[in-house]
């Protein structure tokens, strides 16, 4: 078992056992504590599949940005384990069976497809680096990214408009 | 790394996502979890993009077959912080409203 089979596993069982612990924590802020640890484990996928780029924007964008934002919602409203709503428990049991089921069928489905005999490179090929994405991004996909940053200008007087007082 | 690990990763974690989505009723962690579920969306890209990439390089040593898979992977998170800066000013006027975040709530739209 090579280094990086080694890390794989680590990695998976780490984001399985974090995005678990962010439904079942009765704690919202336990609940966002185990999300960052999923994006840290996703980041480490990427960077084993040398997409260097997008591991640090995952860092960047989701585990800096956004899990601060919404820890900061969290503690603005003071919402701790006792002010959960309280849970049923049949739509405990329906969730997760229909989650079972629904994760059942889709392996069930894709198990014995033409991908069985494909391999994903790790370790290697530089399409994830910095330099070719940014060269395909300014090159090719100019207009999506004013575009996107059109989105963000609109969401962000949105926000401002919706989270105004009255 | 086969692909097929990969896939079943990313339905592995999609599935938790719509289990927490299916089953809690604090505003704020379903939407965490409407995040976790683009997150497996977004390793799956990455994973077949470089899927693409090593079926590509066997013909053409220079190629950059599958950089555009990472730039969509790139979109989709500019997308949800968008999403997740908007989603966040509902949820709080929705808790400045009625002083709650419970989804169940949420039903009084329909009067």
């Amino acid at each position: 078992m090579s280094i990086t089979e080694v890390l794989f596993w680590f990695l998976t069982a780490l984001a399985l056992l974090s995005a678990l612990m962010v439904v079942f924590s009765k704690n919202p802020v336990h609940s966002v504590l185990w999300l960052i640890a999923v994006f840290f484990a996703i980041s480490g996928h990427y960077i084993i599949l040398n997409a260097q780029f997008l591991a640090i924007v995952n860092l960047i964008v989701y585990a800096g940005a956004i899990m601060v934002l919404f820890l900061f919602v969290i503690m603005l409203m003071n919402l701790n384990a006792e002010t959960e709503p309280q849970k049923n428990r049949w739509l405990w049991w329906a969730g997760t069976i229909a989650g079972g089921s629904l994760m059942l069928v889709i392996i069930a489905a894709l198990k014995d497809t033409e991908t069985k005999t494909q391999m994903a490179l790790v370790k290697g090929g530089d399409i994830g680096l910095i330099q070719n994405l940014g060269m395909v991004l300014f090159k090719d996909y100019v207009v999506p990214f004013e575009i996107s940053s059109v989105l963000f200008l609109s969401a962000m007087v949105g926000a401002v408009v919706i989270g105004k007082k009255d | 790394m086969p692909i097929n690990y990969y896939i079943f990763l990313a339905v592995a974690l999609f599935s938790i996502g719509v289990m927490g989505v299916l089953t809690r009723r604090n505003a704020i962690i379903v939407f965490m979890c409407v995040e976790l579920m683009l997150n497996a969306v977004n390793l799956l890209l990455v994973a077949f993009s470089k899927m693409h990439y090593a079926n590509a390089v066997a013909f053409d040593p220079g190629t950059h077959a599958g950089a555009e898979a990472q730039l969509f992977v790139f979109f989709i998170m500019v997308v949800a912080a968008a999403e997740v800066s908007v989603g966040l000013a509902i949820i709080v006027m929705m808790y400045r409203n009625i002083h709650s975040v419970d989804i169940n709530f949420l039903n009084r739209l329909k009067h």
